[in-house]
Order: C-alpha cells, then sequence, then structure tokens
C-alpha cells in the first residue's frame, strides 16, 4: 500500500490514454454503472412483465 | 486549519483522520456485533436442518432464519463496508473525510433501521425472510427499517464519492486514486444501483404494508428485488477483492501485476455484474429465455472474467513478491513459505480459494438457464453463497481486522495461538457446511424447508438416505463454522476491551468510536501521496508459474463439473 513518496511524474506533457480518462472519472463510471443495468435488466425485465396480456 | 487531525500509525506508515477513524470504528464494531447475532441463528438454522437434532419448531425456525440472513448478510456486511468505504478514502488518499459530521446522521440511521428490522422480527409477525417477497405481508416497521438503513448507507456512499472529490481537490495524491481505492469505488457504484433499486421496490411495498396500495405484482417485486439482492452481493465482491489487494500490498509488499489489467477487471464489473441479477429469475414464467440469456450469460460471463483475472493476479503479484524474496524453488515454494499463521494472510487466502473454486464455479453453472433447473431453490444454493459470502467476504473482512485492531484501534490482538487457527476452523467448517449443502442440493433437498423428513404433512416423500447424511454433515461442518465465528467475535472485542495499548491515548472509549487522546493527532496534513512507481511490465506473468498451474487446475475443475451437470441434466430428462 505504501507508494514511493518522491518519484515525481516526468511525463506531465503526453496526452492521456481515453480508457485512463475513463478510469479516472468517478462519476462518468457512476453515471455508467447505473445506465447498463437499469436498461438491460430493470427496464427490458420490466417491459417484458407489463406486456403479459391480462386474463380475460 | 487550527487543529492537528491526522495521526500516523508507526508500525504501518497509515495516516489516519481523527473524523474518519472514528467513523471507521464505529461502523466496524456494529457491524461485528451483527455477525454476532446473525451467526448465532445460523447455528440454530443449521442444527435444525440436521435431520438427527432438528432443534427449533417450525415457527422458531422461519423467525431464526430471517434473522440471520437479514443480520449477517445485509448488516454485518454493510455496516463492514461502510468502514471499508472511510478506510479506502480518507486513508488511503490521505485526506480529510468529506462532511463527517453527515457521516453520521448516516451510521445513526443505519442504526435505526437495522433495530426496527430487528424490533419487526422479534415481535414474531415478520419472520419473511430477507427476501421479503410479497404477498407475505411483514409489519410496517420492516420495510421502514430497511427503507432507514438504506439511506444511511446510501449517505455513506455519498460522502465516499464526495471525499474523492476532496481529496482530488485537495491534491493530496498524485496521478491516479490508488487501486484499492478504485476497487471500493467500484463497490459505491455498485451500492448506488443497488440501494436505488432497493428503494423502488421496498418504498411502495412499505405503502402496501400500510394499506395505501392494494396489490404489488410478484413477478415485478421479484425482479426489481432481485436488482437489489443480488446486486448487493457484488457491492461485496468488488469490497472483498479490494481487500484482496490491500492484503497482498501490507503482506508482501506485492505490486498489482498490471494496474490497467486489474483496473479494467474492476470496469467490467461496474458494467456487467449487476445484470447477472437474472439469475434469480431463471425459474419464473413471464420473462423471456432472450432477457435471462443475455442477462445470465453474455453480460455475466464478461463480470466472471474479470472475477478470474482478480483470481489470478492476486497470487500472481503474491508469487512475484515471493519469488524476488528468494523463495524461488519449484512452483509452490512461494506459497509453502507464505505466513500461513497470520491470520491477515490465512483468511485472506482461504477467502480467495474457496470463493473461486467452490463459488465462482457453483455459481457459473447454475448460472446457467438449463442447469440451474435441476437446483433451483434447493440447498444447493445457500451452499454457493455461504461459499462466496460467508467464506469469500466475510473472512476477507476478518482478515482485515486482523489487520485493522492493531493499526486502526491500537490494541494487540489477545490469544494470539486462538488467531492463528480462527481462520482454519471457520473456513474449514464453512467448507464442509457448503460441499454437503451442495450435495444434498443435488439430490433435491430444499432450501428454508423445516423438515424434510415431512413427520406432519399431508403428503409423504423421502429423500435419498445420502440426502440425509449429507444434511448430518453440513450441520457438523456449520457446528464448526460457528464456533470459529464466534471465536472470531471474541477476539475482536476482546482486543478492543483487553488487548494491550500500542499508544497510550488509545482507550476504552477510542475502541468503540471516540477519538483517541488529542495529543495522537500531531499532523496537520500528511505528505502527498505520491506516485505509484512505474509498472515492471512484460515478465510478471512468466514469473509466476504457480500461479498459472492453478489456474489451469481451476479450469479443469470448472470444465469437468460442467459437463458433470449437464450429462445429469440429460439424465433428468431423457432425449430421444
Ligand atoms: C456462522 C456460521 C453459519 C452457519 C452455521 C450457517 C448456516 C446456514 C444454513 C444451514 C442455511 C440454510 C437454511 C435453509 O435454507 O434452510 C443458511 C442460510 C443463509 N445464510 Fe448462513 N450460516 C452461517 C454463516 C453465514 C454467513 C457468515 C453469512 C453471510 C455473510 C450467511 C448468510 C446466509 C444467508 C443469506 C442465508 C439464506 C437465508 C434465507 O434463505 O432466507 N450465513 N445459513
Ligand atoms: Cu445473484
Amino acid at each position: 500500500m505504501q507508494r514511493n513518496e518522491h518519484q515525481e511524474s516526468n511525463q506531465e506533457e503526453e496526452p492521456v490514454p481515453g480508457m485512463q480518462q475513463l478510469l479516472d472519472n468517478p462519476f462518468m463510471l457512476l453515471f455508467l454503472g447505473v445506465l447498463f443495468p437499469t436498461v438491460f435488466y430493470i427496464l427490458w425485465g420490466i417491459m417484458e412483465i407489463i406486456s403479459i396480456p391480462a386474463v380475460k | 486549519m487550527a487543529a492537528n487531525m491526522f495521526r500516523q500509525c508507526p508500525d504501518s506508515g497509515l495516516f489516519f483522520h481523527k473524523s474518519a477513524e472514528s467513523l471507521m470504528k464505529a461502523h466496524a464494531v456494529f457491524g461485528v456485533v451483527y455477525l454476532l447475532l446473525g451467526g448465532f441463528l445460523g447455528l440454530l438454522v443449521a442444527l435444525t436442518r440436521m435431520p438427527s437434532l432438528h432443534i427449533l419448531n417450525a415457527e422458531d425456525f422461519y423467525l431464526a432464519l430471517s434473522i440471520h440472513g437479514t443480520a449477517i448478510l445485509i448488516f454485518w456486511i454493510i455496516f463492514f463496508e461502510m468502514a471499508v468505504l472511510y478506510f479506502a478514502s480518507s486513508t488511503l488518499l490521505r485526506s480529510r473525510p468529506a462532511t463527517p459530521g453527515i457521516g453520521w446522521v448516516g451510521f445513526l440511521l443505519m442504526v435505526i433501521g437495522s433495530t426496527l428490522v430487528m424490533v419487526a422480527f422479534f415481535r414474531g409477525n415478520s419472520s419473511v425472510m430477507f427476501t421479503s417477497y410479497v404477498p407475505m405481508p411483514a409489519e410496517p416497521i420492516f420495510y421502514l427499517g430497511l427503507i432507514l438503513f438504506a439511506v444511511g448507507a446510501l449517505i455513506g456512499c455519498f460522502i465516499f464519492l464526495a471525499t474523492l472529490v476532496v481529496a482530488k481537490q485537495e491534491k493530496t495524491y498524485d496521478g491516479s486514486i490508488p487501486l484499492v481505492t478504485f476497487g471500493a469505488l467500484t463497490a459505491t457504484i455498485i451500492a448506488i444501483f443497488t440501494i436505488a433499486s432497493g428503494a423502488v421496490i421496498l418504498i411502495p411495498t412499505w405503502l402496501w404494508s400500510l394499506g395505501f396500495i392494494s396489490h404489488i405484482d410478484p413477478l415485478m417485486y421479484r425482479t426489481v428485488w432481485w436488482a437489489l439482492g443480488h446486486s448487493s452481493q457484488q457491492i461485496n465482491v468488488a469490497a472483498h477483492v479490494s481487500i484482496w489487494y490491500a492484503i497482498a500490498a501490507i503482506i508482501f509488499g506485492a505490486k498489482p501485476m498490471s494496474e490497467k489489467v486489474s483496473r479494467t477487471a474492476f470496469l467490467l464489473y461496474i458494467l456487467f455484474l449487476q445484470l447477472a441479477s437474472a439469475h434469480h429469475i431463471l425459474a419464473d414464467p413471464g420473462v423471456s429465455s432472450t432477457w435471462k440469456v443475455f442477462n445470465t450469460s453474455y453480460a455475466m460471463y464478461l463480470a466472471v472474467l474479470a472475477s478470474m483475472v482478480h483470481g489470478l493476479t492476486v497470487p500472481g503479484c503474491i508469487e512475484v513478491a515471493q519469488r524476488k524474496k528468494g523463495f524461488n524453488n519449484g512452483l509452490f515454494e512461494w506459497l509453502k513459505k507464505a505466513p500461513w499463521a497470520n491470520p491477515v494472510f490465512s483468511a485472506m487466502f482461504i477467502s480467495l480459494i474457496i470463493f473461486g473454486f467452490i463459488g465462482g464455479i457453483t455459481g457459473v453453472v447454475m448460472g446457467t438457464e438449463q442447469i440451474n433447473l435441476i437446483i433451483h431453490n434447493t440447498i444447493f444454493v445457500p451452499g454457493h453463497f455461504h461459499a462466496t459470502v460467508a467464506v469469500g467476504t466475510t473472512m476477507a473482512f476478518m482478515a482485515i481486522t486482523y489487520f485493522l485492531i492493531p493499526v486502526l484501534f491500537r490494541r494487540q490482538l489477545i490469544w494470539p495461538n486462538a488467531c492463528k487457527w480462527q481462520p482454519y476452523l471457520f473456513g474449514g467448517g464453512m467448507l464442509i457446511l457448503s460441499l454437503f449443502l451442495l450435495g444434498a442440493g443435488t439430490l433435491g433437498v430444499p432450501r428454508r424447508h423445516w423438515d424434510i423428513n415431512f413427520s406432519d404433512a399431508a403428503l409423504q416423500f423421502q429423500f435419498a438416505g445420502t440426502a440425509i447424511t449429507m444434511m448430518g454433515i453440513a450441520g457438523l461442518g456449520g457446528f464448526l463454522a460457528a464456533m470459529g465465528g464466534a471465536l472470531f467475535c471474541l477476539i475482536a472485542v476482546g482486543s478492543l476491551v483487553f488487548g494491550k495499548r500500542l499508544d497510550p491515548g488509545a482507550s476504552l472509549f477510542s475502541s468503540f468510536g471516540f477519538p483517541m487522546a488529542a495529543s495522537c493527532y500531531n499532523i496537520e496534513r500528511p505528505g502527498k501521496l505520491g506516485l505509484a512507481p512505474v509498472e515492471q511490465t512484460g515478465d510478471g506473468g512468466i514469473q509466476a508459474k504457480g500461479t498459472f498451474v492453478l489456474a489451469l487446475v481451476f479450469l479443469a475443475a470448472f470444465v469437468v463439473y460442467f459437463f458433470i451437470n449437464a450429462k445429469y441434466l440429460s439424465s433428468i430428462w431423457p432425449m430421444g
């Protein structure tokens, strides 16, 4: 858990890769982490349940 | 900034903020209380399900089962997870926690909520088990308690996110957040989805119990409830995997084999793990196979892939670290020479192995739509999840507790010998319980069933003798596990009260959530957390030969077990 205290970043100028930008952005991750299960599990699931025809 | 708010632990070098550490302690201690209560009732449940003992009557059995599931699965684990969140944000980022006052409001809500649920249970009219499926009614305070508890936990999640923001603004660290904090972030994200789903279904159910809503559709309830019930288990997975990484670093100084790979694996959790909630609905009519198969196969395998990545990289990084220290002989010297008498390591490693080999393999196999039908609602299912949540999660939490008692609470552990073998007692008992529940379930023994001998039933049914025997052995394993669990609680609480003080400022009160003596906090602002050393890329994978062999054994076990089940399925429904 200890990290080097002194090492300074010498890569300041390099552009940050897109994947790392995503991984460094907690709120984007939160958005995706709520979006995926809400769409694929909850909304899709509920749509199937409410489209079951009622007994006549 | 007037007062100094931080102290540095001289043994670990970690920095603790006064308010954050009090919150960690209070949550962790309250969690252990629920572990003790839930564990005791687990013992009664296990002894009742042992056909030869069958100690409780039907009514008490369902009460005990309801309390066991709720107290241990929800309250113990989530209280402890809140402590982990404060640790992973404030301590690991060397940051002040955001709004600690509101943190105490969250804590209080969790205490009040969980107490209300317990009151509802003990009044006797809410033995609905932790799933509380409608239309089985519980008292309104049961649902209200769950809702308050969830709001409290949600507050904890937002404080975690806010602390990330504070740490970034105040530049307490360079570069990205550490991997362990990233894992905790994963847990937080899943928790927020979990709690939101819980609100969507439990608030209407509460109103229904009060008579304001006339009807709640059971399938709708089950579908949305499992977004809560399943995802909450994935909070645990993310949390205990983070703890594995933390302990690998603490004990071995091990660095992740690849930060990028491990973080990407956590990302797969964030995106896909929660979809697998659908495996709880596999036997329900009314939702299509397309929905079931998409959510439990295509999507879930990506999350399973992530677990296998963690399961490989954690022992892998330990192996690399050990080999660097010279334990280089053969495939497994690194593992043989690991500190097996140190409960921080042994509990963590047992957690990893049993979670992967038993929890993981049975989980994937029974998550297959067709095979699920063999074991749906049998005691196989508790067999599976005691491997995941009682060994995987609970033992990881036990492991980190052994580390935190000296470091956070500043107390020496009492009973060093008992500490050495407690993980083996609990882990061994759980292993027996799990394996024999899995076996009995495969023979059709149902879960949540008071009397499989049907002594007072109108219709008789006789289970195979082996099934009855296996339930007996499982009860024995449960007894051992309960002893191991009780020993853990004794060691933890005993150390907090009687353990030697490692710091003169540690008092009885400071063991239970109050700050230590003011003089302990002598740092205004810890030094900035530096960048992680640049990765040694390339040869890590080849260095970890032993882990690679373990992975092959794992895959072989997986394939064999899958085909045994497929074969079994074909004999239940003969083809052609
Ligand atoms: C202390 C030792 C423990 C023993 C002896 C034990 C025993 C059992 C048994 C025999 C069952 C099956 C009951 C049935 O379906 O009829 C059960 C259910 C369960 N256990 Fe445990 N268990 C223990 C610890 C734990 C732990 C540590 C956890 C989680 C962290 C846990 C979570 C659960 C849950 C969620 C259920 C399902 C309850 C339900 O179906 O409503 N148990 N336990
Ligand atoms: Cu699940």
